[in-house]
């Protein structure tokens, strides 16, 4: 019986990181994936900024999804995303002023991040606290892989660093464009093009191979 | 605070500083509604209302806040502003518009968690802007945001017609073609500075 809660528990936390993955699954939460993500450092402090508020949140919702009246539930989710997110906002300000300055409005911004309501919606609200904390953990890590997979490749590509370490010689002319708005755009299209081509390639060999056993 | 003329905010807004193209807002209806143009344009002049509306109201609560050092409370009542002109934009469309109510469907209410709403009022605060620029402000990224969701829904109603590699179709799409346009977009810079 523990075995099988820990198979569910781990399930509900893998469904963030791969099958529901937030921006390349579900393209969501895409104003802070793409406008955040010039470089790696900013992707990962994006992320955890926003799995902290994330896992905050659907606790609460969680915890309170009994007492909240059907009719005013999001606007009760949106004040307590908004109030985690101002603490986000103080934190950073404390820990490092170089990030809060690069990050911006992008850090009020949290609150209007669709993943947040869609999670304290779709599911905190119909679960109890563990199973939700589970999800919300998977999610945002989810989350800060893919900011982190497009701020890496967009900093290697446009200003040839990653985590500011110059990783080619001076002769490396950078690909300005991949860190100025239209990369953004540019650098997740990559990315979902290259996960509908694995999908695609992944379907024919199942479809192969499910042939060669009728034959 | 600089001393920017009027139009050089709301060109700013609209233009070189693209809400969807540059800074990366409002993305979540821009690639939802922007399939085809008889649901962007109504859908860009909604939210440009909206931001019209929570930019005025931002404005006004922020010199409330300011005079009482309620500062910490800013983003919560932005939103709770919003939420409710967001209300408000979709009573009168039901009544006098229940046809464009239905098909713009569930991104209406969704325009409350529209980034581009809520980043008006921010930056409006951020830059401290005054009445009137915070107004030129807001019309601008209104009309920049319809700019770019027409644009969109009219280039994406032409590639209906084309012969797309299956694997390329949808979302990866249209990325690259809103990569295309934020590109275009580029060419704005330096204008309204």
């Amino acid at each position: 019986m523990k075995d099988l809660s820990q198979a569910k528990n781990f399930d509900e936390f893998m469904e963030g990181i791969w099958r529901q993955n937030p921006v390349f699954v579900m393209v969501l939460g895409m104003c802070p994936a793409l406008a955040v993500t010039v470089s790696a450092v900013n992707a990962l402090a994006m992320g955890f900024a926003t799995t902290f508020v994330l896992v905050c949140s659907c606790l609460l919702v969680s915890l309170m999804r009994k007492l909240v009246p059907k009719e005013v539930r999001i606007a009760t989710y949106i004040v307590i995303i908004a109030t985690f997110v101002t603490v986000v906002d103080y934190i950073i300000q404390a820990l490092s002023l170089e990030l809060y300055e690069a990050l911006g409005a992008f850090i009020q911004l949290i609150v209007v991040n669709c993943i947040i309501l869609g999670r304290a919606e779709a599911h905190a609200s119909k679960h109890p606290p563990l199973t939700a904390i589970t999800n919300a953990l998977g999610m945002g890590i989810g989350f800060t892989i893919g900011l982190f997979a497009l701020g890496g490749v967009r900093e290697i590509l446009g200003a040839g660093k990653f985590f500011g370490v110059s990783l080619f010689g001076a002769n490396f002319q950078p690909w300005v464009v991949m860190v100025l708005p239209p990369g953004g755009f540019f650098v997740l299209g990559a990315w979902l093009l290259l996960f509908a081509a694995l999908k695609r390639r992944k379907e024919a060999h199942l479809a192969a191979s499910g042939d060669g056993h009728g034959a | 605070m600089a001393p920017e003329s009027l139009s050089q905010i709301f060109l700013s807004a609209a233009l070189a500083n693209n809400f969807v193209l540059a800074m990366f807002l409002g993305l979540c209806p821009f690639l939802g509604v922007s399939g085809r143009m008889d649901t962007a344009f109504p859908m860009g002049l909604a939210s440009a209302f909206v931001m019209l509306v929570a930019s005025l109201c931002a404005f006004g609560l922020n010199l409330l806040l300011t005079i009482f050092h309620l500062e910490f409370l800013r983003l919560i009542a932005y939103i709770v502003v919003i939420a409710s002109s967001v209300q408000l934009v979709e009573m009168v469309l039901k009544k006098h518009s229940p046809a464009l109510f239905r098909a713009l469907g569930i991104y209406l209410p969704l325009i409350t968690t529209n980034c581009a709403v809520l980043g008006v009022a921010l930056f409006q605060t951020a830059r401290e802007y005054s009445f009137m620029q915070s107004l030129a402000f807001s019309l601008g990224a209104g009309a920049g945001f319809t700019l770019a969701l027409v644009l969109m829904a009219s280039v994406r109603e032409r590639l209906k017609l084309s012969n797309v590699p299956g694997v390329v179709q949808g979302t990866a799409l249209s990325l690259m073609l809103a990569g295309l346009l934020s590109m275009a977009f580029m060419g704005f810079a330096g204008l309204g500075g």
